[in-house]
């Protein structure tokens, strides 16, 4: 690949938060306090030996990492091309890379002597790994989720009050991830003293983007290390599905200044981005500020945040997280979309391949995964982030296929 | 000097509070939020602050979000707001006019752009919410420079750093968000937190300090008008609009701000 730009990616954000142009601090003036003190107190525990250890005790003992690095073999010959890899996110518990994230936060929540937790969720997979996370540290938890959300991912609702989280069905706007993203921040503008807010992807003003990435940066680290152990090189590609884009940049984030290795996040194409019906915004929105952050955005030409559309509700989320704005913006990561019909073949494929039901937002992933492997020899690797299962999906890929469970 | 700073100087002479009614612009209609405007201004309005609607209005409360959703469903632009203004100043040269929003609409519209035509509307200042000072120093020069007074808001969780800083940044007036909290929450006025972060304010500068979240009658508008420079309200004129009845809310959001005038002027 053809780097017009020579940055030490390592050397972003700044100390305020930017990216180039994008992310930054864009939130209300009460809040900026409360930021600050999340700031300081992450800076901090960091680079704490004491802090360090139990976070990676529990990556060990309680999420169940490292996550294996899985050769696809027959998913490999049936394609025809390069060797297609998974690291399998899927095998962590609670069944997703979301946990990477709200183990570091909660315990730096507990640290910082706050005994409330809220977050935001979309498909409830956030919404479960913080509510779990709770569970075993004794935090009170509180997660906001749209309510037509809630209606679709019913069985991750009860999950979460069976953990003990009251679930909070937001009403407002379109009722779905960016409303209860909203409805979150208001909780914490309230509740500033006690609380403390997980934002389960690198969105959200300054210190988040950068705070969510590096408790996420562990998979990218494993695989660097795994794909010398196995196979004694660095991939060819690493793909990876992007909603607000947590999986993806936790799997890149080793590999930034490696650019001979691709990097290609995948969007939701929902019904095509020709459409204008999709979840899109690194392929077909402009940038904007949104979420106290500035990023790429789904918006209308005078400035109003618009509907996504997507078969996968975790993609479903109208911005995305600064960091990638700036790997677009920078052409050191590339982004395509993989619309509905493409990311259900994927899903398909694999289940019946390889004997892995992979979540429908990772199913984006596997799609563009096998479309790249065929471009490329046999003596290429193509590592695909199979950030979640897809158990949680059975019910929307029934029904998606007129099938009554 | 600033049509503001004027109005804020005169009502200082008199030793009264000024008086600050914030609308959403466009709920329903923006020929109702022209009518509403001069009926707050006959009822005692010195300065109003006009909402402008945005999508994802993450510091207000369900009254004045449901106004932006009303008033987006029915078409509402930051072009549209702007009009407005322009219709409202064909008649009215003596009252501000502040705009509060969110910054995304105005990135979309270009910073130089809004002030411009911001200017040629005949807007006095404009607050952006969810622009606090540190990341405000491409729209604050385009501000100052169409002579429109950008205001800054102050919370109660603002430190001495960031009062300085707003006070030598800041023009016409700032903004104390009186609680932690979004717009319209209930019972969480405490008039004598209120008074004694003020006090800390003002150490820092001389710019006029209003005070708006929590004040929803004449009593809470005397409250603190003993402690600010001027008062502003809200969510509790914007519930008016909740029913379908334009005009009956524009009588009863006159009533209520009349009421509070002569608590405040008593």
């Amino acid at each position: 690949m053809d780097n017009k730009h020579n940055y030490d990616y390592y050397q972003f954000p700044d100390v305020k938060g930017h990216f180039g142009q994008f992310g930054g601090r864009y939130v209300a003036e009460t809040l900026m306090a409360p930021i600050e003190e999340l700031t300081e107190a992450y800076e901090h525990y960091k680079n704490d030996p004491t802090f360090i250890a139990e976070l990676e005790a529990d990556r060990k003992h309680y999420v169940g990492r490292p996550s294996p690095l899985y050769f696809a073999e027959r998913l490999t010959q049936h394609v025809g091309g390069a060797k297609i890899l998974l690291k399998r996110e899927d095998l962590n518990h609670t069944g997703a890379h979301k946990i990477n994230n709200t183990i570091g936060q909660a315990l730096l929540a507990k640290r910082m002597g706050k005994k409330r937790i809220i977050a935001e969720t979309g498909a409830g997979q956030h919404g479960v790994a913080t509510a779990t996370i709770a569970a075993r540290l004794g935090l009170e938890c509180i997660v906001y989720m749209g309510s037509e959300d809630v209606a679709r991912q019913s069985p991750n609702v009860y999950r979460m009050k069976l953990l003990g989280a009251t679930v909070v069905p937001v009403d407002s706007g379109s009722k779905t991830l960016k409303d209860a993203l909203n409805e979150a921040l208001r909780d914490w503008v309230t509740n500033v003293d006690d609380t403390f807010y997980i934002i389960g992807t690198v969105a959200g003003p300054h210190p988040y983007p950068e705070m969510v990435r590096d408790f996420n940066a562990v998979v990218g680290q494993e695989l660097k290390q795994q794909m010398q152990e196995q196979y004694n090189c660095l991939p060819d590609a690493v793909v990876a599905c992007v909603g607000g884009g947590s999986n993806a940049i936790g799997a890149f984030h080793a590999f930034l200044n490696d650019k001979n290795v691709r990097l290609i996040g995948v969007e939701a194409g929902g019904d095509g981005i020709s459409t204008g019906r999709h979840a899109a915004p690194l392929n077909d929105g402009t940038v904007g500020v949104l979420h106290g952050n500035r990023t790429y955005l789904m918006q209308t030409d005078d400035g109003q945040v618009i509907e996504t559309h997507s078969i996968s509700a975790g993609l479903d989320y109208p911005g995305v997280g600064p960091e990638h704005a700036w790997l677009k913006e920078t052409n050191r990561a590339e982004y395509v979309a993989i619309n509905d019909k493409e990311a259900m073949e994927g899903f398909h494929q694999l289940t019946k391949i390889e004997g892995i039901i992979p979540a429908l937002e990772s199913a984006h992933a596997i799609a563009q995964g096998t479309k790249l492997a065929k471009t490329l020899n046999s003596d290429n690797y193509v590592v695909v982030n199979l950030s979640g299962r897809g158990d949680k999906d059975i019910n929307t890929v029934a029904a998606i296929e007129g099938i009554s469970l | 000097m600033s049509r503001i700073s004027t109005i804020l100087e005169q009502r200082k002479k008199q030793s009264k509070a000024a008086l600050i009614p914030f609308i959403t612009a466009g709920d329903p209609d923006m020929a109702t939020t022209v009518k509403a405007m001069h009926a707050l201004v006959t009822a005692g309005a010195d300065i109003i602050e006009l909402g402008v609607p945005y999508s994802d209005p993450m510091a207000d409360g369900p009254v004045i979000q449901h106004a932006s959703e009303r008033a987006l469903a029915n078409g509402a632009t930051l072009s549209k707001v702007l009009d407005a203004v322009t219709t409202f100043r064909a008649d009215d040269q003596a009252t501000a006019v502040v705009l509060m929003g969110y910054l995304n609409p105005v990135e979309a519209m270009g910073y130089q752009n809004f002030a411009d035509n911001a200017k040629k509307a005949g807007v006095d200042g404009v607050l952006i919410v969810d622009l606090p000072i540190d990341e405000s120093q491409d729209l604050m020069p385009e501000l100052k420079a169409a002579a429109i007074d950008p205001i800054i808001l102050l919370a109660p969780t603002s430190t001495e750093q960031r009062i300085e800083k707003a006070m030598s940044l800041g023009q016409g007036y700032l903004y104390y968000v009186s609680f932690k909290g979004i717009t319209g929450a209930a019972n969480k006025l405490d008039v004598s937190d209120v008074a004694s972060k003020l006090s800390a304010i003002k150490q820092h500068g001389d710019l006029p300090v209003a005070v708006g979240f929590g004040i929803n009658d004449g009593p809470s508008a005397r409250d603190v008008a003993e402690v600010a420079d001027a008062v502003v309200v809200g969510s509790a004129l914007v519930k008016f609009f909740e029913s379908n009845e334009a005009d009956a809310a524009i009588v009863n959001a006159s009533k209520l701000l009349g009421s509070m005038r002569e608590a405040i002027d008593a």
